[in-house]
């Protein structure tokens, strides 16, 4: 790439530049309102620029940044599907922007309308019972699925002290289980890669209120016995959390809430083709069946007669657990993607997220060591195993993808396997960027044996060369200063 | 519509290379007796102009833009410049991932490295992150870090935080065995000191403050930070009206430790309630403590500048259950709005957005104050939110206001039983001086009548 | 490569007895699995440790690990030069990367950690599992 290293903005501001006005103040003038609140002096070394600096400021650095609308993003776990545009269209309708959330619920008829019209696409592709959009992200959903759950046994009057999480999950299960007051205990996954009934069997007691599983897993392989797991937590009186990050590989084909499931958290920007906007607005909303009803943030959307109202009458709820009612524009575009693609559409995109990730998997099964061989479903883990005998690790084998224009795969994780290269393709991208992975793959493979050195000193050709991230941990500079 | 990109002969050849005859046949790993083995029942799929079509009639059911709007209370009307929608909807920023590859995300990574530059200059204090869910979340965030930091326990959160931001926080902390007090106020709408002092001790965590509070009321930052150190507690400072920081003296020259709270007035949308942005920042020493992503600066291997997330040793993905905080993503496209939109507002942009705030709004609490029957409910200085009290019940008034299309601001009595003739008015640069004597005269009409 | 006066631990840190008083860290495979080390959260002199108790924390960039103590006993001393240069940990992690020093409490618990050849099979295990 042959791009100009973007400075700072704060670097090319500089006094009495003129950037945006608002008009004349129009109401009379009092100076003495300042006389006795704490104002602030200057705003130190705040930028002054003008609006065509910060036009092309924000432009070139958009340019240094890779993005599904360039390429291939087969990130593992991430599901980097395309973002449709007209999903972007729909939620930028004025009377969707530009709506309180303090309105009166009759004149808003539209947006709860839309939000109540979302719970009932996804309870049907789920099969769970209700949802509530409050959580912003995945990671804020699981933490009100375990909320949930401890508010169900401790109105049962039993809260208990331990929930059980496969080594293989994501570190945000843990971490959300530790936030409610619980315990965290391992389970151990047996050569299949999936969780060990055994294991599951021998920690399942009275004391342990849920097991937390992610189905498919991060391996991307299939917990086949997912009812039975389900079943040895129901009978102990737990309950079972499911991880729905992986969604795409089922949608149409199998439903968590067939499968044992009480809770789900799903992410829209995911599944759900929402943006993902270089980390973040996405939204993590929480699916339960009838058992955690009751105890659902508030507030919730009530049906009376097609007329929608926010109802907090729920003694039982966990309370709010965000401002308002959850990232309401991320739903929108949820709910354009769900209504464009219709049931045949949905049930293709997960078959074909899934036969696209196999593809990449059978080209790559030679090169490239696969701890696990089960069969797996949309996303597969490789490992730097064979590389690993040249020197070569997983992070090498990254940063030489990014020379090769392609984005690398999820780096080490799971962290039961050493070296990881989790790789989801999804199901938009064509053959022919599926062919340019899996070339570019073959060639570091190639390189690994015959010139490992242009691997370790990759990247060559990118915005910047490899970054010194311990320097950035050792000496943190967390801001400019003048 | 479908966004698949195979061509029939695409997926014979996949399936050829593969060893399977059709896709179903990578779905043996899953047992007969879970598949779904039915169509799902979602309405058929609709082709752009019949999802054009779709949302323009829920479009239409929201009625908003006919209303001449005086609601705040955590959610403020501002104006977005033009160039705010235009960049931020670049591609680049919109659909990439979270830049764990740096090499390829210096866009995303040195937007908010100059984010997190500003809303240290704005908030006087060292070290802000990159962003969190929300002013509400984020407040919960910081009274469990400062747990986390001194171990206390009793935490001082005032009535005049908003209340669905104390609400967050009972959520959030209530398997955690915090002692969460709450704090009156007095007469001038602020915190009241002498029951604050009544409850500080040196077992105090945290003592939290809004300002502008929830009625509008500008605290006393300075005075509340040093009585909680004085007990050895924190000073937690909340912003709800981030517009404010561009006039009053910034809470880290007030003895903030943690400063936190909501930047939607920066650029974002109503949105009917989301996505907004959180946003929290420290001082130097807590930053072990501290939540969520942070971008730092660094060199590459031939010495050029680049940043790359750090510090991620606190966070989920690696600290697993003993992480500082279980969140995962911040709100990098709203953050990606804010920086955009205070670049092109600039020191004076800001100065004169904020002077604006305060003028218009105390100019319209003039004018109520003015009316028979109306009352400036506290006697505190306000920023661009205020309290009034009438003579009749807030809903007596809002009603005949609303058929006259004008929504005149938020009842208190939900959450304040104690002000049920009050409400919450809230007046941003937004709104012009005529319509703000029309609100006046319509008021005015309503209580003769 | 591994001293032999040291004992070890599955968990890969090592002990130095000399008398009644004991050295602490960890091995060489360890810094290396961990990669760059940037904090190191030390306990305290006079904490009391058990055996297998965590004693503190090693950061790197992208992991951390807890470091739990061979034996029991009394925390004496903790390297303090570790605060302020976290990377000792990597470059000698069998002297100047020392983390504690205690005062031995039972000298039988060195029974049940390996010598140095035994660490080392055991290392080669670990290499064949993957």
């Amino acid at each position: 790439m042959n791009l100009i290293r973007e400075r700072l903005i704060f670097e090319v501001s500089d006094e009495g530049k003129k950037g945006f006005i608002f008009p004349e103040l129009d109401v009379p003038e009092n100076k003495n309102l300042t006389d006795s609140i704490p104002v602030r002096e200057d705003i130190k070394d705040f930028p002054q620029v003008s609006e065509v600096e910060v036009v092309r400021h924000f432009t070139r650095l958009s340019q240094a940044n890779y993005c599904i609308d360039k390429g291939i993003y087969p990130l593992g776990s991430c599901t980097m599907k395309y973002n449709p545009k007209i999903n972007e269209k729909v939620a930028q309708f004025k009377n969707f922007v530009s709506a309180h959330p303090h309105l009166d619920p009759k004149i808003c008829q539209g947006s709860l309308e839309i939000l109540n019209e979302l719970e009932d696409r996804l309870t049907e592709i789920t099969g769970m019972k209700a949802f509530t959009f409050q959580p912003s992200a995945g990671a804020q959903g699981e933490l009100v699925g375990m909320m949930l759950i401890r508010a169900c046994l401790e109105d049962r009057g039993d809260p208990r002290k331990f929930v059980l999480i496969p080594d293989s999950a994501h570190g945000t299960n843990p971490s959300s289980a530790h936030i409610c007051g619980y315990k965290v205990k391992e389970i151990k996954s047996n050569e299949s890669g999936t969780v060990d009934l055994e294991d599951l069997r021998k920690n399942m007691n009275q004391d342990v209120a849920a097991v937390m599983i992610t189905n498919p897993n991060t391996l991307g392989i299939f917990e086949c016995q997912i009812k039975e797991t389900a079943e040895i937590v129901h009978s102990q009186g737990g309950l079972v959390y499911m991880d729905g990050a992986n969604m795409n590989a089922l949608m149409g084909i199998c439903r968590p809430g067939d499968m044992g499931v009480d809770v789900i958290h799903l992410n829209l920007h995911k599944t759900f083709s929402t943006p993902h906007g270089g980390g973040g607005p996405g939204a993590g909303p929480v699916g339960v069946q009838q058992v955690l009803q009751p105890f659902l943030p508030v507030p919730r959307i009530k049906q009376k007669g097609g007329h929608f109202s926010l109802d907090e009458n729920y003694p039982k709820s966990i309370g709010r657990v965000q401002g308002f009612y959850g990232h309401f524009l991320v739903a929108v575009k949820a709910l354009a993607y769900i209504l464009s693609l219709g049931p045949d559409g949905i049930k293709e995109a997960s078959e074909t997220a899934v036969l696209n990730s196999n593809y990449i998997r059978k080209s790559l099964e030679k090169e490239y060591h696969l701890k696990y061989k089960a069969p797996t479903l949309h996303e597969c883990v490789f490992s730097d195993k064979y590389q690993k005998k040249h020197n070569i690790s997983n992070i090498d084998i990254a940063k030489r993808l990014i020379d090769l224009k392609v984005h690398p795969p999820t780096m080490s994780f799971p962290l039961i396997v050493h070296g990881a290269l989790m790789t989801e393709p999804t199901e938009t991208e064509s053959k022919a960027d599926l062919d340019l992975f899996i070339d570019a793959m073959k060639q570091i493979d190639k390189e690994s044996k015959e010139n490992p050195d242009v691997l370790k000193s990759a990247p060559h050709e990118s915005y910047v060369r490899r970054l010194d991230e311990t320097k950035a941990a050792r000496e943190p500079k967390l801001r400019w200063k003048s | 519509m479908s966004y698949i990109s195979l061509s029939p002969k695409d997926k014979k050849e996949m399936l050829k290379l593969i060893g399977v005859s059709s896709p179903q046949e990578l779905f043996d790993s899953i047992p007969d007796d879970i598949k779904l083995n039915r169509e799902l029942k979602i309405p058929k799929a609709k082709t752009e102009p019949e999802i054009i079509e779709y949302f323009n009639q829920k479009a239409h059911k929201n009625k908003n833009s006919e209303y001449l709007s005086f609601q705040g209370a955590g959610a403020y009307p501002h104006f977005i410049p033009a160039a705010v929608d235009y960049l931020s909807s670049r591609g680049e920023f919109v659909s990439p991932y979270t830049p764990y590859q740096a090499e390829v995300s210096q866009g995303t990574l040195q937007v908010i490295f100059e984010f997190q530059t500003l809303m240290c200059q704005l908030t006087g204090m060292e070290i802000s992150n990159a962003s969190l869910y929300d002013g509400a979340s984020g407040t919960a965030e910081a009274v469990l870090m400062a747990n986390r930091i001194n171990r206390k326990s009793k935490v001082l959160i005032p009535k005049t935080l908003h209340p669905h931001y104390r609400e967050v926080i009972q959520t959030y902390t209530k398997n955690l065995g915090l002692d969460i007090q709450e704090i009156k106020y007095d007469e001038s709408g602020q915190i009241n000191l002498e029951d604050l002092k009544k409850h500080l001790d040196e077992g105090t965590c945290a003592v939290l403050c809004q300002s502008p509070n929830y009625f509008g009321v500008i605290e006393n930052a300075d005075k509340i930070s040093s009585l909680a150190h004085e007990n050895k507690a924190l000073s937690v400072v909340v912003v709800t009206e981030a517009s404010s920081l561009g006039l009053l003296k910034p809470p880290g020259e007030q003895g903030a430790d943690i400063v936190t709270g909501e930047a939607q007035s920066f650029g974002i949308p109503l949105s009917f309630g989301g996505p907004y942005l959180g946003f929290m920042a420290c001082q130097k020493e807590f930053l072990r403590q501290f939540p969520g992503r942070i971008s730092g600066e660094t060199q590459d291997v031939d010495g050029n500048q680049g940043f790359v997330l750090t510090l991620s040793t606190r966070e989920q993905h690696i600290r697993r259950e003993r992480a500082t905080s279980n969140i995962c993503t911040n709100q990098a496209l709203c953050a990606l709005r804010a920086t955009i939109f205070l670049e092109l507002l600039g020191k004076n942009g800001l100065k004169q957005w904020s002077w604006q705030n305060l003028q218009k709004a105390n100019y319209a609490l003039g004018l109520l104050k003015n009316i028979k029957g109306v009352k400036s409910r506290f006697s505190g200085k306000i920023y661009n939110e205020f309290v009034v009290q009438t003579d009749k019940d807030w809903e007596e008034i809002e009603k005949p206001l609303m058929k006259k299309k004008i929504i005149p601001g938020i009842s208190l009595k939900k959450y304040y039983p104690e002000l049920k003739n009050c409400g919450l008015v809230c007046v941003t640069e937004v709104t012009q001086k005529k319509d703000l004597d029309r609100f006046a005269e319509q008021f005015k009409g309503i209580l003769s009548a | 490569m591994y001293p032999e006066d040291f004992r070890y631990t599955k968990d890969h840190e090592w002990v130095k007895v000399e008398g009644d008083k004991a050295t602490v860290g960890i091995t060489d495979f360890a810094q290396n699995q961990l990669g760059d080390v940037v904090f190191v959260e030390l306990p305290a002199p006079g904490d009391e440790l058990e055996a297998h108790q965590t004693l503190g924390v090693v950061e790197s960039v992208k992991a951390v690990s807890d470091v739990y103590s061979p034996i029991s006993g009394e925390v004496t001393e903790v390297n303090e030069g570790l605060n302020d240069d976290p990377e000792i940990l990597n470059q000698d992690p069998h002297k100047k990367g020392w983390i504690i020093k205690i005062k031995v409490k039972d000298e039988s618990e060195l029974e049940d950690l390996m010598t140095a050849s035994e660490y080392e099979k055991y290392l080669e295990g670990l290499d064949e599992e993957e």
